[in-house]
């Protein structure tokens, strides 16, 4: 039993995918049904193994024999790290998979869409059980690709086709350095999973550049991955796919493939200096960079959107100042539920203004949408960091680490829970307070029972799930560290000042946003900056290939050509239609080869 | 005394007109018959070769042999290359080579 659990985990989604794709066609419920079923299986095994203790031997599979050079197993993992992974994974996609039987009760692709979320969830699963590095990047691409399809669900809508294919994209580039990483490490080492790996790392003892090298190469998938700078840019234009995919992928789950990895590979990372340091800065800046462009979008998936790409930020952050992986996955715990919920809450909101986004055209809905309303308090105060709830314990966990560490990268992610202060309480209040913008949030209504429960049991989570009687239960190492009066008060004022900007600013329920910084508006115009360099490598590029293909392809084409028709032209001289001439041909060659043949 | 060499000249200067004429004549009939001509030079040399080619004072029949073969097969190709030569005549109503140029490139 306990060695199968985890394979029938793995692969319960994708046994219900392949049977959606088949007969989903034929019934919605089956589709939703089946798609539920499998990931309810996954979340009881995975609760059944997590209380299990110790690690789990669930065999493996030699795939591809290249020994002694490579051997590469599709084996499963199971130690306190994935088992708290598969619990997280699980239970967000159950709840998530639940609320979409009300969100998606009236979109088309019913079954396309069930389908996705399954195959995604195998992919997800396959990242967290991967033993070694090459499974878990082929799940890693695989997931990109479940990623691509439910981005472009709505694939009739160009911002959506055009979303789908640059979250795809973005995600190559650092999927490519996630490759090379891996191939650094097998030349030195000689194996790529990752119990071996730890034991055979004093292969780099003498070069701890490569090393660096490899592990910063590894990062760049994460890099990718989980959003972080400089390739963010997908993350939000992602927001495009159905809510519920948005609130399980691009909040919960997958974007946390990225931090996983770190924490999977963490006892080797500490072994670099410098690739910690890197680590650690591409965080702080992200989570202070990504706050700013948070503070001023209007439509309320991408305003979570960046939140997350910050939260990210601050997991990756603390990857790099931690001294145990359980720290960046505490935070990873706790933001996957309070995430998950405000996206199911900004669905739920979606769903009762008629699919209306702009939280400019919202406001007024606490009486509309009461179960909403506290759902969506709960996370936000998650979300910010307040007090007693799960997001001031992770978070303030790791501020307070890395004011251990280093000052400069403490003020910037003291910066950031200031503006993660900020514009979430920017987005509570004008969604919820003031006065209905619209006709829409006027007539706005509560989600139906399949959708608030989820908000409440993840509300509840939300709250929960950083207090120290549940974290203890998830996790063991984590450090206590002992901070002056200072840093405490550093957080908390950054905190209350940025929720005190935001009241005085929202409160009193504004007709339209009295703070206009174009600047972070447009995202820093990192984006346009990204459309220009890639057009100039088009064109550059475009332009370098039509003169390759003119002069150096046709030319050797034509030259081909005139060589053809200069033999064919000397050789027509022979043919002289001439029976006579022929038979002298003929003699004349005999001669010649007898000549040489007897005299040379 | 007739030798081996006077036997060779003459089989030489055989072959230089069947190749002669061959290359030059025009009659296809005549080419044909030049061709006949290189073949029994051939078969000339064969047969001087064998006769002087003793031993213990028995002349080496293998060449004799040869030549009974080379006649059969030449009767044989002398049938077939009249019959396309016919064939040929009747197609083009000509026996001339130079009206024969289908092949020029």
């Amino acid at each position: 039993m306990d060695t199968i659990a985890p394979w029938i985990i793995l692969f319960a989604p994708l046994v219900s995918a392949v049977l959606i794709l088949l007969f989903g066609r034929l019934s919605r419920k089956l589709s939703a049904g089946l798609a539920i079923a499998s990931a309810l299986i996954g979340a009881a095994l995975s609760w059944y193994l997590f209380l299990l203790p110790g690690e789990i031997e669930a065999g493996k599979i030699v795939w591809l024999d290249f020994s002694p050079g490579l051997q590469v197993n599709i084996g499963l993992t199971l130690d306190a790290l994935s088992k708290l992974m598969l619990v997280v994974v699980n239970t967000i996609a159950s709840l998530v998979f639940i609320y979409s039987l009300g969100y998606m009760a009236r979109e088309e692709g019913y079954w396309r869409y069930f389908a996705g979320l399954s195959l995604f969830l195998f992919s997800m699963l396959g990242i967290v059980l991967a033993d070694n590095l090459i499974m878990m990047f082929i799940f890693w691409e695989l997931v990109g690709v479940s990623s691509y399809i439910l981005i472009g669900h709505y694939y009739s809508r160009a911002s959506a086709a055009e979303a789908c294919k640059q979250a795809f994209i973005v995600n190559r580039i650092g999927d490519f350095g996630f490759m090379l990483g891996i191939l650094v490490l097998w030349l030195q080492t000689g194996t790529v999973e990752f119990a071996e790996l730890e034991q055979r790392i004093g292969a780099f003892a003498e070069i701890p550049q490569l090393l660096a090298l490899a592990l910063v190469l590894v990062f760049c998938g994460t890099i990718g991955k989980s959003a972080q700078m400089p390739l963010h840019v997908w993350l939000p234009n992602s927001m495009e796919g159905p809510t519920p995919v948005s609130s399980l992928l691009h909040a919960a789950t997958m974007v946390a493939a990225g931090v996983y990895l770190l924490a999977r590979i963490f006892s080797i990372l500490e072994l670099s200096a410098v690739a910690l340091h890197v680590i650690a800065w591409v965080g702080a800046i992200t989570c202070f960079l990504a706050g700013l462009m948070g503070t001023q979008q209007n439509d309320i998936k991408r305003i979570l959107a960046y939140s997350t790409i910050s939260q990210l930020g601050y997991m990756v952050l603390a990857v790099g100042i931690a001294s145990t992986e359980e720290v960046p996955m505490f935070h990873l715990f706790t933001h996957a539920f309070f995430k998950c919920l405000l996206f199911l809450c900004a669905g739920s909101v979606i769903l009762g203004m008629h699919h209306e986004q702009d939280i400019w055209k919202m406001g007024g809905l606490r009486t509309k949408m009461p179960v909403t309303l506290v759902a969506c308090a709960a996370g936000c105060l998650a979300l910010m960091g307040f007090p007693g709830f799960s997001g001031h314990f992770s978070k303030d966990l790791i501020i307070e680490l890395t004011a251990a560490k280093s000052a400069p990268l403490f003020w910037i992610a003291v910066g950031g829970v200031a503006l993660t202060a900020f514009y979430t309480a920017r987005l509570f209040l004008v969604v919820f307070l003031g006065s209905p913008r619209s006709d829409a949030a006027r007539h706005a209504h509560e989600s139906p029972k399949v959708m608030t429960i989820p908000l409440i049991l993840l509300g509840l989570a939300a709250i929960f799930s950083g207090w120290p009687f549940v974290s203890h239960f998830f996790f063991h190492e984590l450090p206590h560290p002992e901070v002056g009066f200072g840093v405490k008060a550093a957080i908390n004022v950054a905190l209350f000042l940025g929720l005190l900007l935001a009241l005085g600013l929202y409160a009193r329920g504004p007709a339209k946003d009295p703070v206009s910084i174009p600047f972070f508006a447009n995202r820093l115009y990192l984006d346009d900056l990204y459309a220009q360099i890639v057009r100039l490598i088009q064109d550059g590029g475009a332009t370098v290939m039509a003169l390759l293909d003119r002069w150096v392809i046709d030319l050797a084409v034509r030259l081909l050509a005139v060589g053809a028709r200069g033999a064919g032209f000397v050789l027509a001289l022979f043919q002289t239609g001439n029976l006579q001439a022929y038979s002298f041909f003929f003699g004349a060659g005999v001669i010649v080869i007898i000549y040489l043949l007897l005299f040379k | 005394m007739v030798t081996l060499a006077h036997y060779l000249i003459a089989s030489g200067l055989l072959f230089a007109i069947g190749l002669a004429g061959v290359l030059l004549r025009r009659n296809i009939l005549v080419i044909f018959m030049c061709l006949e001509l290189m073949l029994n030079a051939a078969n000339l040399s064969l047969v001087a070769f064998s006769r002087f080619n003793l031993t213990q004072g028995l002349p080496d029949f293998n060449g004799q042999v040869f030549v009974f073969f080379i006649i059969t097969v030449a009767a044989a190709e002398v049938a077939v290359g009249l019959a396309i030569i016919v064939a040929l005549y009747r197609a083009k109503q000509t026996t001339h080579v130079e009206d024969l140029d289908a092949l020029r490139g």
